[in-house]
């Protein structure tokens, strides 16, 4: 229900029971979430692993552990990304000849914002995120990030902001603004309930997440290479790693100063954004796209780096062109800053301005394209094993180079006035996003799966994953690129033109085919958890990797390496394999570790009220959530002992263990 | 580093491989070996914050929508005053970091003092300016100039204010624990956290103050 009175109450600001749904199917979402919540709290209390969860997960400070819940908090919301892609392609298959099909405009303009912002900041940050977390410390012989505590601290911000959007579901509403958010349409005129300050405070807080992760990273990559790795040395992930954690920095406080300044039009009326009173609408648009240009390339460019690794792993050769792959990634990683225009030459800046824009993005395709060119020729003339992380690799190649080619074609400013906010659009980014994103992070899963939890995912439900997901792909977003090409807009509820129905339902079906393929996949997790005992790999190194990664044990021990390696060459772990340098079975000594602390979720969880206080207007409750935020980090810094040591008999005890479970695995 | 200098190991002894290969005689690491670049990095992204609000107010400046504008407005004597306080206390909390590195701690709590004292004059005065500008009718709502003017001045404002609960709370944490090296790396943290203000205050004085007063 919109919340349009401003009833105003100091104990609940603009909170009342009006502000729950009483659509029936936010109900019935609501009921199942309810249900399976107090299962899921139930099953853990009966199975007591509320002190186990706690002390083993929730606090603690290993990259590994916080990598993999990133994993698991992107695999859970795009569940929920994807049930909103579901409707909103069910409800433009049924809004024909008359019919208003099932939502209406309030819920359906929620649905294809929420959609929007769960998938980027809640799917796609987190998973490229996790997989940052969990494999470049491995890659580059550290035992952990830099700022431990950080790390923490960062996964619990992010889980806080998506839990926000989570709740605006069942308490008030979400934005309808569609997913930037642009005024005046998200200004306090045209957006007077709660929907867009739950869009700009779980933004912001996951935000403060994202960007202190992105500092983490960096100053990891920077500070704590194992000996001998010099920057040229270093895996193709990490560099990627490298340079998008660059762009996290040097972009994310960029959305934080915008949101900020749209939050400040909408809470106490400044004039940023307004039509009157000297404000500017494009503003926020040049300073949102100064962010969300680059925000892509965050997410593409680590995938890059996996489907380097994968390529040159799975085809049994060096990586072909290692540096023209490095400098292709800072080249991109520079351009990105300077196409931000390209997402509105119909600002009517003219032609110089926009020829300047069209032609910097055309030239990103450049790099690009020297990427793809160096996997071709590294797969050729090799021994290429078509297991599953490669099937996802030539998936992505083919159908990431037709998304690019749409990105080319719609840089062209003459085309884009055509085919600007039209489907061909939708197609073009969905088509780098899934293909390149989405395939990346499905190709890494099972790539590091079996280093991760020292088992390999079971490949028959993989393949059928694979098979739906592709076919679904295509199936999916082909009608989209022809009613784009047709001049059908974005965002439409219901259709006047019968004859276009056909491609939604083609569409629609499509996306049937990919629910298909999510099913798959989570029946894969399951059976391969269910299998674990046959699918384990005795080797530590299943693949036959050449990163340093695959040099300790898998699933790793807490502390990664007993021994920190020592890099003299590019693909330090094959270079060790190759010398045959025998692995050290005696002499260990204690290991220096940063201990758990329960600080990051505590103050996580007061930031996430502070945020819910501040969409309703409980101007008390925010005060004192502020405060108690500052009184704990205060607090936090009175703690001068954060460190510990690993025994030397422990760690020679892990380590024995190893040794004979590599012994079986030989004499297996 | 070192490894690059040793001699390549040739086939045979596998002792001399895994010395080649792994770190056998590693030590602890000192802690806190990333905090600095760590902390830059952060101040750099905090930098981009100022740079946006910097860029909304070059945008938005000269929308005045028929409200005052900066001639009518600014007082340019008492901006001067307060930017002095500002530049007075970068200087002393240098003087504290002097005596931090020879190690007096009586001294570098007394310059941390100071540093607060002219900390909290300048963020006085500039509270008085704002309450003396919203009294005259000029509010943050008036003119998307004056929003831009509010958020600019208010945010480096907030920040001199974080600075000085954070400063607050190292002088309880050095009179505890004396000039530890963890408290050395925090007073450096917050030293180079105090001189980014200053000269975001610099940026603020001459292209808000300066060159509004020209337009």
């Amino acid at each position: 229900m919109p919340v349009h009175e401003q009833i105003w109450s100091p104990l609940l600001g603009r909170l009342s029971l009006a502000a729950i749904p009483t659509e029936p199917i936010v109900l019935a979402t609501f009921g199942a979430v309810v249900l399976g919540g107090v299962a899921l709290l139930a099953a853990i209390t009966w199975f007591k692993l509320w002190g186990y969860l706690w002390k083993e997960w929730f606090t603690s400070v290993d990259h590994k552990k916080i990598g993999i819940m990133y994993m698991i908090l992107g695999l859970v919301m795009f569940l929920r990304g994807f049930a909103d892609a579901v409707m909103m392609r069910l409800q433009q298959a049924m809004a024909f000849h008359g019919s208003e099909g099932y939502l209406n405009a309030h819920h359906y303009d929620q649905i294809f914002t929420a959609h929007g912002v769960i998938m980027i900041f809640f799917v796609a940050m987190p998973f490229v995120t996790g997989l940052m977390n969990y494999v470049v410390p491995l890659q580059i012989g550290a035992r952990d990030v830099s700022f431990p505590f950080l790390n923490n601290f960062s996964f619990w911000m992010t889980a806080s902001g998506a839990a926000l959007v989570m709740a605006s579901l069942f308490v008030g509403e979400f934005a309808q603004t569609g997913w930037l958010a642009f005024p005046p349409l998200s200004g306090l005129g045209y957006s007077p309930g709660v929907g867009v300050d739950y869009y700009i405070w779980s933004l912001q807080i996951a935000g403060v997440g994202t960007t202190l992760s992105g500092i983490n990273l960096i100053a990891t990559i920077v500070k704590m290479r194992a000996p001998g790795m010099t920057m040229m040395r270093m895996p193709v992930f990490t560099w990627t790693a490298l340079c998008a954690n660059i762009l996290i920095v040097a972009s994310f406080p960029v959305l934080t100063a915008v949101l900020a300044m749209l939050g400040l039009d909408r809470t106490i009326g400044t004039n940023f954004f307004t039509n009157d009173f000297g404000g500017s609408p494009m503003l926020y648009i040049n300073l949102i796209w100064i962010w969300g240009h680059p925000e892509v390339y965050i997410l593409i460019l680590p995938l890059f780096g996996v489907f380097s690794e994968i390529t040159a792993t799975f085809s049994g050769k060096k990586l072909f062109g290692y540096s023209s792959m490095v400098y292709a990634t800072a080249v991109i990683t520079i351009l990105s800053y300077i196409v931000w225009l390209h997402h509105f030459f119909t600002m009517g800046s003219g032609a110089s301005v926009n020829s300047f824009f069209g032609i910097t993005t055309m030239v990103i395709s450049i790099p690009t394209g020297a990427k793809l060119f160096n996997w071709l020729f590294t797969m050729y003339r090799g021994r290429i094993r078509f297991d599953l992380p490669m099937m996802w690799t030539v998936a992505f190649m083919l159908t990431f180079v037709i998304g690019g080619m749409t990105g080319v074609l719609l840089a062209v400013p003459p085309a884009d006035f055509v085919l600007h906010n039209s489907l061909f659009l939708i197609a073009h980014f969905h088509n780098v996003i899934i293909g390149g994103v989405v395939f990346g992070v499905f190709a890494a899963i099972n790539y590091w799966w079996p280093k991760a939890f020292g088992f390999r995912l079971e490949p028959f439900w993989g393949k059928v994953s694979f098979w739906l997901w592709v076919v679904g792909f295509w199936v999916a977003f082909t009608p989209l690129y022809i009613l784009g090409l047709m001049g059908v807009t974005r965002r439409m509820r219901v259709f006047d033109d019968p004859s276009i129905q056909i491609w939604f339902q083609v569409a629609a079906f499509g996306a049937f085919l990919i629910a298909m393929g999510i099913a798959a996949m989570l029946i894969q997790y399951t059976v391969s958890i269910l299998r674990r005992d046959q699918l384990r790999v005795n080797a530590d190194d299943p693949w036959g990797g050449r990163t340093l990664e695959w040099s300790t044990s898998s699933p790793p021990p807490d502390y990664n390496f007993a021994f920190t390696p020592i890099v003299h060459d590019l693909d330090a772990w094959a270079d060790m394999k190759a010398a045959g340098a025998p692995r050290p079975t005696e002499g260990f000594r204690p290991i220096h570790m940063p201990k758990n602390t329960g600080t990051g979720v505590i103050l996580s969880a007061i930031s996430a009220v502070c945020g819910f206080a501040l969409i309703w207007h409980i101007w008390w409750l925010a005060a004192a959530s502020f405060a108690a935020i500052v009184v704990v980090a205060i607090a936090h810094t009175f703690n001068y002992r954060r460190d510990f040591h690993i025994p030397a008999e422990t760690v020679a005890a892990c380590e024995d263990a190893r040794t004979r479970q590599l012994a079986q695995g030989a004499a297996a | 580093m070192t490894a690059q200098h040793e001699p390549v190991a040739n086939a045979g002894g596998s002792a001399a491989l895994t010395t080649r290969y792994y770190d056998l005689h590693e030590h602890d690491h000192p802690e806190g070996g990333s905090t600095m670049l760590g902390f830059w990095i952060y101040l750099m992204s905090d930098c981009l914050i100022f740079a946006m609000l910097f860029a909304a107010f070059g945008v938005l400046g000269g929308n005045y929508a028929a409200g005052p504008g900066p001639k009518d407005l600014f007082d340019l004597p008492l901006v001067a005053v307060n930017t002095s306080m500002l530049l007075f206390s970068s200087i002393t909390y240098g003087f504290a970091m002097l005596a931090m590195q020879r190690g007096q701690v009586r001294q570098t709590q007394a310059w941390l003092v100071v540093t607060a004292l002219f900390g909290a004059a300048f963020l006085g005065i500039e509270l008085y300016e704002f309450g003396h500008l919203i009294h005259e009718g000029a509010t943050p709502q008036r003119s998307a100039f004056l929003s831009a003017f509010f958020t600019l001045v208010g945010t480096h404002g907030l920040h001199v204010t974080f600075g000085l609960v954070w400063l607050t709370v190292l002088l309880v944490q050095v009179g505890r624990h004396g000039l530890i090296a963890a408290n050395q790396r925090r007073l450096m943290c917050l030293s180079l956290f105090w001189h980014f203000l200053d000269v975001v205050w610099i940026g603020v004085f001459t292209f808000v103050y300066l060159m509004g007063m020209l337009r």
